[in-house]
C-alpha cells in the first residue's frame, strides 16, 4: 500500500469531497470538505485494505487570511504497515461546525473538547462538548488570532512604567 | 585541640521594664514573640520556586533555625501560606480555598516572580499575581529566588508577626480588606 493507492481509493469513493492531496513532505496529506470528514475517517479506519485504526492526534488551527480560516487536523496511523496519513478540513468562522469522530475513536472525546476550548470549533454529535483546559468563565477562544495572547489585566507592562 | 564557637543569636526579649525577679511588658509583645518563633508554614509549591524552597528547608539553609521546622501540610494548622510558583487561573479558586481554610492569624508569602506578578507568563491562562485572590504580606522577587532571598522574606514575615497588635484581626478595616478579595 502506497500513497497513490490510498489517494485513488479515497477519490473513487468521495470524488468531489476530496479537495486536495499532497504526497510530498513527511506523510500523505488529504484535505476534504467538512460535512464528510467523519465518513472519510470511518472509511480509512474500517476498510480492511486501509486499516488506519489509530487516531494519533486531533487538533485545530487558525489561518486568519484564508477564506476558510478555521481548520481541524487529524493524524491517523496504520499500525500494521506503519503508514501515517494526515486529514484536514476547513470551515468558516461564522459556521464552525464539524462532525464529531467520537463514535469512531473514544480518544477523540478529549481532543475535540480541547479543540473546541481553544478554537471554538463545534463538533456535532460530541457527547460532552465543553471546555477542558481553560477556566469555565473564559469568554473567548484564546488561540484564535483575533485575540491577544497577553493577559489584558496585567498592570506592570503599561507604557508609563517605561517612560513611553 | 582547636575549638570554634558557632555564633548564634538568642531571641531578644521584647521591650519592657525589668527589675530583680520581675519583667513587665505588653501581652501583644509576648504573644508576638512566641508566634514569630514558631510559625508553621504551608508550602504551596507549583514549580521551580518550590525546588528552591526544598533547598531552603534542607540542612544547608535550614528554615528550622527560624522556628519553622514543622511544615503544615494541612491549612487548618498553618500560620503562613508560602505560595511558590506559577498559579494558573484554574488554580486561583484552590489557593483562595486553602487561604480560607487557614485559621487566624494567617500570613501569606508570595515567593518568586510568578506568584508575585505572573512573571514571564503574561498570558490568558495564568493568574497575574496571587494578590488577585488573597492578600499578600511579603513578596520575594527572583526567578527563582535563591534560598537566602526566601529566608529574607521569611524574616520580614517574622517582623510583621512580632509587631502585630492582638486586635488587628478583629478590626473592621481588616474585615473590609478581606471582603475586597471576596473572602467573608
Amino acid at each position: 500500500m502506497d500513497n497513490v493507492y490510498i489517494t485513488d481509493r479515497l477519490k473513487k469513493t468521495f470524488t468531489h469531497d476530496i479537495l486536495e492531496t499532497d504526497a510530498g513532505g513527511d506523510m500523505l496529506t488529504v484535505i476534504v470538505t467538512a460535512p464528510v470528514i467523519a465518513e472519510v475517517i470511518r472509511f480509512l479506519k474500517e476498510e480492511p485494505d486501509l486499516g488506519f485504526v489509530f487516531l494519533t492526534d486531533l487538533c485545530g488551527i487558525h489561518y486568519p487570511d484564508r477564506g476558510l480560516p478555521l481548520g481541524v487536523v487529524y493524524h491517523l496511523h496504520n499500525l500494521g504497515e506503519n503508514i501515517r496519513i494526515r486529514v484536514k478540513t476547513f470551515v468558516t468562522l461564522a459556521d464552525p461546525r464539524v462532525p464529531s469522530v467520537t463514535g469512531l475513536f473514544s480518544t477523540a472525546n478529549w481532543m475535540e473538547r480541547e479543540t473546541y476550548d481553544f478554537y471554538g470549533i463545534l463538533f456535532e454529535g460530541h457527547p460532552n462538548l465543553k471546555r477542558i483546559l481553560n477556566v469555565e468563565y473564559l469568554d473567548f477562544f484564546p488561540l484564535r488570532k483575533e485575540y491577544p495572547l497577553e493577559d489584558p489585566t496585567r498592570e506592570d507592562k503599561q507604557d508609563r512604567h517605561f517612560g513611553r | 585541640m582547636n575549638t570554634t564557637t558557632i555564633p548564634y543569636t538568642k531571641t531578644e526579649p521584647p521591650e519592657g521594664y525589668s527589675a530583680p525577679g520581675l519583667f513587665a511588658t505588653t501581652l501583644d509583645r509576648v504573644v508576638g514573640m512566641a508566634r514569630k518563633n514558631s510559625l508553621w508554614p504551608l508550602p504551596f509549591a507549583t514549580s521551580c520556586c518550590g525546588i528552591e524552597f526544598m533547598a531552603t528547608m534542607g540542612a544547608n539553609y535550614d528554615l528550622g533555625r527560624f522556628g519553622a521546622e514543622r511544615l503544615s501540610f494541612s491549612p487548618r494548622q498553618a500560620d503562613l501560606l508560602m505560595v511558590m510558583g506559577t498559579i494558573a487561573k484554574k488554580m486561583a479558586p484552590v489557593i483562595q480555598q486553602v487561604y480560607i481554610q487557614m485559621a487566624e492569624p494567617r500570613w501569606v508569602l508570595a515567593v518568586g516572580a510568578c506568584a508575585s506578578s505572573g512573571g514571564i507568563f503574561d498570558t490568558y491562562s495564568v493568574l497575574q499575581g496571587i494578590d488577585r485572590v488573597v492578600p499578600v504580606d511579603v513578596y520575594v522577587p527572583g526567578c527563582p529566588p535563591r534560598p537566602e532571598q526566601i529566608l529574607a522574606g521569611f524574616m520580614k514575615i517574622q517582623e510583621m508577626v512580632a509587631d502585630e497588635p492582638l486586635r488587628r484581626r478583629y478590626s473592621p478595616e481588616y474585615r473590609e480588606m478581606l471582603a475586597g478579595y471576596g473572602i467573608v
